[in-house]
């Protein structure tokens, strides 16, 4: 376990680095950060001075050993745009982004995995066939489409939900909360809805397959034939073996919100860090989208580590030992 | 689609008496799951149509909307024909600049398929070169590219194409940016889907690799690169046009996203993200054609590729769910 465990630690730190260093030559090579910085009439020693400032006459290796230590440290420098350090930006709108994430999550595992259970079981009923069709459409119809689509439906024509924005939000010390308020729920529906209904096929359509492969197997059969109730069967044996395999793919998936986010937010303007790091993209600032890339990674070697150790834990078989890089086929 | 898929060595096929290309082909395992199957019939079916329309979009189209002479700002934002101030020149209706609807979207397909093929072909052509040396070297080599696919694997392609275009925004000027927008998608979206097919053909040539016919051409003395390239890379493609038609689903939508999210193809001769993200400004004024069309035939060609996709995986290889 000890020795597993060092071995992915070290892996996710690689990643970190070899991520920072991409972040890193961003800085270096896409535009020069003086340029962005000094007023229009900037005399060359102004430039010099700002230029020593920031470090850029260091050797390379120092100036990325500054970067890093920088980074780690939380400090992005100072947006091109908004002309505000990156790292309070990110942090103003992070609470944003995680509560959209959060919930698409959970609404998309509390709906995703009955779905999946019930057309699993019922494989050639009317329902599931219809449920069935329904998701190759939801996974086929771009994310920005639905949103699109939910606006115009609720918000447009019937007019019940508000088509953007958070609503009154409530502050908890820095985290501003979408949930205390009746404006701030209603405002949450309809992205919370598209951020999670691509998410809430792809569980369906994990847990079904998964399903049909395990109520083949011969300690199924066994149940049945001890006469065990289909309750037992279907919840307790079956739905319990899909769980592993689910586990890991909804951790992993988490990651993916957060990208799908981007898109969200562009369509519900909601103000989170997708729509900063979209809005960095377009004017092209620099600090922001290494800052986010840097979060991002991180986000995702620490959801994989987690998800690594769960399914090291759920799942007694793979505890033999394995040789380095197994598991992934 | 089901031709070239036939075409080459499938493992199926039992001696048969002499008979003409065509027949064969109808009698294969794979025409037969083909005409078996209505869904695919209809996928295939939509597919040629809506592929046909987008290559001959100059001739189909009934007006020409990136003609600055034949558009005029007066006939902007009409309705489809069939309401009330519809106008029977313009089936669908116009958009906000007054080109006709039907046409932008006949024109916005042409380049919303044309980034979807050229971003496979990239990726293929990346992912497939790879597995290959990767496989058939192995080693540091194949240590390093696995390593690298598979940290791309678990970042969503989006984030990576997203990431690709804001750089080459900073490199670039707006303007040469606008220029060269096909092949900026081209490559940030082929860059975003190479890794699957680089792990596919990784795998079947590890397989390949020690069969007799690699050992026996290694020993008459050809190069590792004549190998690799003559004898492991057609025997490991038959995945690899599975992978190809999912990933054009794929690649469609995401050229759709980029360009939704304005970092894609500019607005004056739209694809169909475009189109939908400048119809959406419209939605609230109650002009809904201007997303609701180009949306909806977004969505059958990519529902009508996922189709395909699915069935081509399953006709070729039984074994795959």
């Amino acid at each position: 376990m000890i020795a597993f465990l060092v071995r992915r630690l070290l892996q996710a730190i690689a990643v970190m680095a070899v991520v920072a260093l991409c972040a890193f030559f961003m800085f270096q090579f896409v535009g020069d950060p003086v340029n962005q910085m000094v007023a229009e009439d900037a005399t060359a020693e102004d430039r010099e001075y700002l230029r020593e400032q920031l470090g850029l006459n260091d050797p390379i290796p120092v100036q990325f050993a500054n970067f890093a230590l920088n980074a780690a440290r939380g400090n992005y420098g100072v947006s091109y745009q908004h002309k505000r350090p990156v790292s309070a930006l990110i942090l103003e709108r992070m609470p944003a982004t995680l509560e959209l994430a959060v919930t698409a999550a959970i609404m998309a595992a509390l709906l995703g995995v009955p779905m999946g259970v019930y057309t699993g079981l019922r494989r050639h009923g009317f329902m599931s066939k219809l449920v069935m069709t329904l998701s190759l459409i939801g996974i086929s119809l771009p994310t920005f489409l639905i949103g699109i689509l939910l606006i115009y439906l609720f918000a447009v024509i019937l007019g019940w939900l508000p088509s953007f924005g958070r609503g009154d939000v409530i502050k908890m010390g820095a985290w501003e909360s979408n949930f205390l308020s009746v404006s701030g729920l209603k405002s949450i529906i309809l992205p919370a809805n598209t951020l999670a209904l691509f998410q809430m096929t792809f569980i369906m359509r994990l847990i079904r397959s998964e399903m049909l492969e395990v109520l083949r197997t011969d300690f199924i059969k066994f149940a049945r034939a001890r006469g065990l109730p289909n309750r037992a069967i279907n919840y307790g044996h079956a739905l319990k073996n899909t769980l592993v395999p689910v586990i890991t793919i909804i951790g992993l998936q988490l990651g993916s919100l957060i990208a799908f986010a981007i898109i969200t937010e562009t369509v519900f303007q909601w103000p989170g860090m997708g729509q900063l790091f979209l809005q960095a993209v377009q004017v092209v600032d620099i600090p922001i989208m290494s800052a986010y890339l840097i979060l991002i990674a991180f986000f995702f070697v620490v959801i994989n580590l987690i998800v690594d150790m769960l399914y090291y834990v759920v799942d007694p078989r793979l505890r033999v030992d394995q040789p380095a890089g197994g598991g992934h086929g | 689609m089901a031709e070239q898929a036939t075409a080459g060595p499938g493992p199926n096929e039992r001696p048969a008496p002499p008979q003409t290309t065509l027949q064969r082909i109808w009698d294969s395992d794979v025409f037969y799951s083909f005409r078996s199957s209505k869904v695919t019939m209809v996928a295939a079916a939509v597919t040629a149509v809506i592929f046909f329309m987008a290559i001959f979009a100059p001739w189909v189209a009934p007006h020409q909307p990136f003609d600055v002479a034949t558009v005029d700002l007066m006939d902007a934002e009409l309705p489809p024909s069939w309401e009330a101030e519809g106008d029977p020149r313009f089936l669908i209706g116009t958009d906000n600049l007054g080109r006709d609807l039907w046409s932008t979207i006949l024109y916005g397909t042409r380049i919303s398929l044309t980034v979807g093929f050229l971003s496979v072909i990239f990726g293929l052509l990346v992912g497939v070169g790879l597995g290959l040396v990767s496989g058939y070297v192995g080693g540091y080599v194949d240590a390093f590219i696995m390593r690298v696919a598979e940290i791309q694997l678990s970042i969503p392609g989006i984030l990576i194409a997203l990431l690709l275009a804001g750089i080459l925004r900073g490199v670039l000027s707006a303007e040469a940016y606008n220029d060269a927008v096909v092949w900026v998608l081209v490559l940030t979206i082929g860059t975003s889907i190479w890794p699957q097919f680089a792990r596919t053909v990784r795998g079947s040539t590890l397989v390949e690799r020690n069969k007799e016919y690699v050992l026996a051409a290694r020993v008459i003395g050809l190069s590792r690169f004549s190998i690799m390239l003559r004898h492991v890379l057609p025997n490991v493609m038959g995945p690899v046009l599975v992978i190809a038609t999912i990933n054009l689903a794929i690649a469609i939508l995401s050229e759709a996203t980029l360009s939704f999210l304005g970092v894609g193809v500019p607005p004056t001769e739209p694809s169909l993200g475009t189109l939908i993200n400048e119809g959406q400004n419209y939605l609230f004024s109650g002009l809904w054609w201007i997303t609701i069309f180009p949306g909806a035939v977004l969505a059958i060609l990519v529902l009508a590729v996922n189709l395909l996709g699915d069935w081509l995986r399953d006709a070729l290889n039984p074994k795959l769910r």
